[in-house]
């Protein structure tokens, strides 16, 4: 079957998900991944959406934000911001979905601004959950278009914490969020519209684990603003299977997140 | 109410208080809600119950009766945020978030910043989690919460009221969210009796938070019912009436927003406030159009066709079991 560079991505975030796990699940392609996981290898996976929402099934119908009524129809949970962030500063969520405009090679993601902070040249939403998600959860997944303006070397506003920067008190990645105080986490996966990136934590970096069927790691290079490195084992993404696509379609069947 | 007792005056505000001790009964309509209680360079929390439950309805009568200099605080306002902003009416943003969820980006919120234009903002980042927890302290009267949540964010350096501090316990970083308590939260509530004991439900976002935090509170319901309605059921109420100086009686206030059991979200609504307000001219007309010429809430749904009023309403009641209170 032929499919989308979106159902790729949502195939790959369902890799993501272990079975049993708590996921912060985000909204559009997560929110089909996390269906997508709970009907295949990770039946007993646990959806939590921050408005207070947590649901051991996706919601009976198709929903475009997490505060849609059908999301709270039979949740497991209905409560509040506070309760749900609570529950992963106290370390009780495995992994978190998060969007963003920018991000660069240490996965530090910005949703702020771009250009100058006090005069910025374009202002964006902002945080909402996203730097708590980071912060807090014990990994992270990143889900992005690929583009080169995207894909920096470093970003304007670190919103949402990755790996932080080398500095003169030692390397980015877990010592870096260790010398800033963070209890855990961290980002493990990038998924992009070419690619998948999984990231060394004891540098911090992105390393280039897979580039999606008909793209090649010169294409993904040109679209990425750092240089590139490759994971030992780099290969070409696996692609949907028809079971996959076909339950991923099920669930958004005039394809508004994914074609 | 009397926070400072040696300065405190009988002027209009005492006046109304003992009005309302003396009758219980706060009901009264949205104009009436903001003329008495939203005043020039205020603090207002909305939006609290993240995408649902946004008292647009309230927002649109702020619009109406010109307040300026307001300090709008909230999680992420969806487009309430950035209608208030373009229309003159904001001096600060105390907030996750402010855009669109349907579209992304908030163009009002992208010209102030960035021209200044209709005038200048001044924004104060936060994240989800540290405007719960800033709410939180006010609601718990006290003057911070720790968090280790935002270390390693450039939101804890943009914005100037946290504090980065080492934990006197383990020697840790942590970051000090400071108490916020706004001085008014409008609440949209599936129901309420006059008093402003109210019913709701689904996600609740921060409201339970900022109900407690704010020195007032405005309660809109989609119903009035009976006392004994409300207190048939208390664990499903959201917090003490007497914080409450005012309900309205406005069904489909919140939207374009969805109120569970009642109406669901209009997407359509926010993707055409999205291509609409592109332009500051193209703002002006949508304010015009959704908010300016539209005497209240019944004029404004009358706006909407009937076929797109009836694709919203509630397909299927979903009522929860019946609770025993009994003894």
């Amino acid at each position: 079957m032929d499919y989308t560079d979106r159902e790729m991505m949502v195939v790959c975030a369902a890799r993501e998900i272990q079975d049993g796990e708590r996921v912060f699940v985000g909204m559009r392609l997560p929110l089909l991944a996390f269906a997508l996981a709970k009907q295949t290898h990770a039946p007993h996976c646990i959806g939590l959406f921050e408005t207070g929402i947590i649901r051991d099934a996706p919601a009976p119908e198709q929903i475009y934000t997490m505060g849609d009524p059908p999301n709270i129809s039979n949740a497991i949970w209905a409560s509040g911001t506070r309760n749900v962030l609570g529950l992963m500063a106290s370390g009780e969520i495995q992994l978190g979905f998060i969007g963003g405009a920018e991000i660069d090679r240490y996965g530090n993601l910005n949703t702020s601004l771009i250009g100058d902070w006090k005069e910025p040249k374009v202002r964006l939403p902002g945080s909402g959950g996203a730097a708590d998600i980071a912060s807090l959860a014990e990994r992270l997944a990143i889900i992005m278009p690929h583009d080169r303006h995207r894909l920096r070397e470093r970003v304007d506003f670190i919103t949402s914490p990755g790996y932080g920067y080398p500095d003169e008190q030692g390397t980015a990645g877990t010592s870096w969020r260790q010398r800033v105080g963070l209890p855990r986490g961290g980002p493990a996966a990038l998924i992009t519209t070419l690619a998948v990136f999984h990231f060394d934590r004891a540098s911090g970096e992105a390393m280039l684990q897979s580039y999606h069927p008909g793209t090649s790691i010169e294409q993904v290079q040109e679209q990425t603003g750092w240089q590139l490195r490759l994971a030992p084992d780099c290969a070409e993404t696996i692609p949907p299977d028809d079971a996959e696509l076909r339950l991923i379609r099920a669930c958004d069947p005039e394809g508004i997140w994914t074609r | 109410m009397i926070e400072n007792g040696a300065s405190f005056s009988f002027d209009g505000r005492a006046k109304l208080y003992m009005e309302y001790a003396s009758c219980m009964n706060k009901q009264v309509t949205m104009k009436e809600a903001i003329a008495r209680h939203i005043t020039d360079g205020m603090s207002i929390a909305f939006g609290l119950a993240l995408e649902p439950l946004i008292p647009y309805a309230a927002g649109h009568e702020i619009i109406r009766q010109q307040r300026r200099g307001l300090t709008l605080i909230g999680p992420i306002s969806d487009i309430l945020f950035d209608e208030l902003i373009g229309a003159g009416c904001v001096e600060k943003i105390i907030a996750a978030w402010v855009g669109n969820v349907s579209g992304g980006l908030a163009h009002c919120y992208r010209r102030a910043v960035e021209k200044s234009i209709p005038r200048p903002i001044i924004v104060e980042e936060h994240s989800n989690y540290s405007i719960a927890l800033a709410l939180l302290a006010a609601s718990l009267g006290s003057p911070y919460i720790p968090t280790r949540s935002l270390l390693g964010s450039d939101i804890i350096r943009q914005n100037p009221t946290f504090r980065l501090e080492q934990s006197p316990f383990d020697q840790e970083p942590v970051v000090l969210v400071p108490a916020l308590r706004p001085d008014v939260a409008i609440i949209h509530v599936q129901r309420s009796d006059e008093e402003g004991n109210a019913h709701t439900w689904g996600s609740l976002g921060v409201s339970e938070e900022a109900m407690l935090a704010a020195r007032d509170v405005i309660i809109v319901a989609e119903e009035i019912v009976a006392h004994e309605v409300i207190v048939s059921d208390p664990n499903r109420v959201l917090g003490p009436s007497f914080k409450v100086r005012a309900v309205v009686h406005e069904p489909w206030g919140a939207h374009p927003s969805p109120v569970q059991g009642y109406y669901n979200r209009d997407h359509r609504f926010f993707q055409e406030y999205h291509q609409n307000t592109r332009t500051a001219e193209g703002f002006q007309q949508w304010l015009a159009e959704w908010v300016l010429e539209v005497a209240d809430r019944t004029a404004y749904m009358a706006k909407l066709a009937d076929e797109r009023r009836h694709a919203l309403r509630v397909k299927e009641h979903r009522y929860a079991a019946p609770v025993d209170y009994g003894y």
